[in-house]
């Protein structure tokens, strides 16, 4: 049985009430806002409420956004089977902040929180095991930072004298290209070309 | 008739030659060498070693539309029992030291193909921060199959040619 979304809102709102710094519906889903030492209660409410049972976490995710004071938007994804809803919770952090894990309620966040730790340097407090999850073993630097250039720090080949495989600073072989992802065409003229060339045949 | 003439003309003397002692003598003889290259290219089993896409019309190949194994080539899950390595798809940097492992632990004579656009020099992440730019960093390659991903056919003639490849320089002697 679905519930309707300003129900959601209503529940959310009334359970939850000052941790909630901001709601809105928007494209059918209901946007929370929260502040980061209420997120463990806010997520153990939503899961266990009656009402709401977000009993599916689908991710946590995050945003950089180097411009702002609270540098980082941490965004958890939450799904309700019984209700066929869905529930997307923002929290917003600055870089040397602790966010709570919330491993405890979900075991599935614990690699969740993994990536987050490894794209983003977001530490997580009371996570069980916060290491890198995919990148190589002894990387350095968040590849999904905006400050991360994007080739990277190192690069690795084999090593004939070390006979092993070794990791060196990066050294492009082909000098780096900029791409214009405004034009979807990059530099081809091939449309203009041919409609210019119906012109000079109609004249 | 005409035609028939043609194509005889066509044969190579080396396969007449072989014929009439055939018939003549119901036995041939050759160098080891080319015997022993005969056998090798007649059995080129395949390290897989798929790591995206690519691995996808790895497979292709070995299904029955392209039928790899009329060649004598077939898929072998075991390094220590394989001839050549496929490298089908990306190589990130996390996957080249075990790469580089399953290499070294393939009886000599071996050989790599390279397949794809990544394994051969990146591709798409060739300036990522996490991919190997071109396998060859990491090992020889003997062959590069190029395309994204290349079709099962283009792996197929991959293979030929180094079938070819070990027709024109194998050897007993490293």
């Amino acid at each position: 049985m679905s519930i309707p979304l300003s129900d959601l809102e209503k529940t959310v709102n009334s359970g939850l009430t000052t941790a909630i710094k901001r709601s809105e519906v928007n494209f059918d889903q209901l946007f929370v806002e929260v502040d980061v030492e209420n997120i463990v209660s806010t997520i153990l409410f939503l899961k266990t409420n009656k009402k709401c049972k977000f009993k599916q976490l689908i991710d946590i995710t995050a945003v950089d956004y180097p411009q702002k004071e609270k540098r980082f938007k941490i965004i958890y994804l939450l799904l309700s089977h019984e209700n066929n809803l869905r529930i997307i919770i923002n929290i917003n952090i600055d870089e040397k902040l602790l966010v709570p894990s919330i491993a405890k309620i979900f075991p599935s966040a614990n690699w969740m929180e993994r990536e987050v730790f490894d794209m983003y340097g977001i530490s997580f407090k009371d996570h069980p095991d916060l290491r890198r999850i995919l990148t190589d073993y002894g990387f350095e630097g968040h590849p999904l930072r905006k400050d991360f250039p994007l080739t990277g720090h190192t690069e690795v080949r084999y090593s004939e004298e070390k006979k092993k495989v070794i990791s060196e600073p990066v050294k492009l072989d082909q000098e780096y290209r900029r791409f214009d992802s405004e034009s979807p065409w990059e530099g081809t003229k091939y449309v203009n070309e041919s409609v210019e060339n119906n012109k000079n045949k109609k004249k | 008739m005409n035609n028939l003439s043609q194509k005889e003309k066509k044969i190579p003397d080396e396969f007449k030659k072989i014929a009439k002692d055939f018939s003549e003598n119901g036995f041939i003889t050759t160098s080891t060498n080319n015997l022993i290259n005969w056998a090798r290219t007649g059995s080129l089993h395949w390290m897989t070693f798929g790591l995206a896409c690519c691995a996808v019309e790895m497979m292709q190949a070995a299904m029955p539309r392209y039928d790899l194994e009329r060649f004598g080539a077939a898929p072998r899950a075991s390094p220590r029992q394989s001839d050549v390595m496929i490298v089908a798809g990306t190589l990130t940097n996390k996957m080249a030291a075990p790469l580089r492992k399953v290499y070294d632990q393939m009886p000599e004579p071996r050989y790599v193909i390279s397949m794809g656009s990544c394994a051969n020099g990146g591709g798409y992440y060739h300036y990522s921060y996490s991919v190997v730019r071109g396998c060859d960093r990491i090992i020889p390659v003997d062959i590069y199959v190029p395309g994204c991903p290349p079709s099962a056919e283009a792996l197929l003639y991959g293979i030929l040619k180094l079938q070819k490849k070990i027709r024109r320089e194998g050897s007993l002697e490293r």
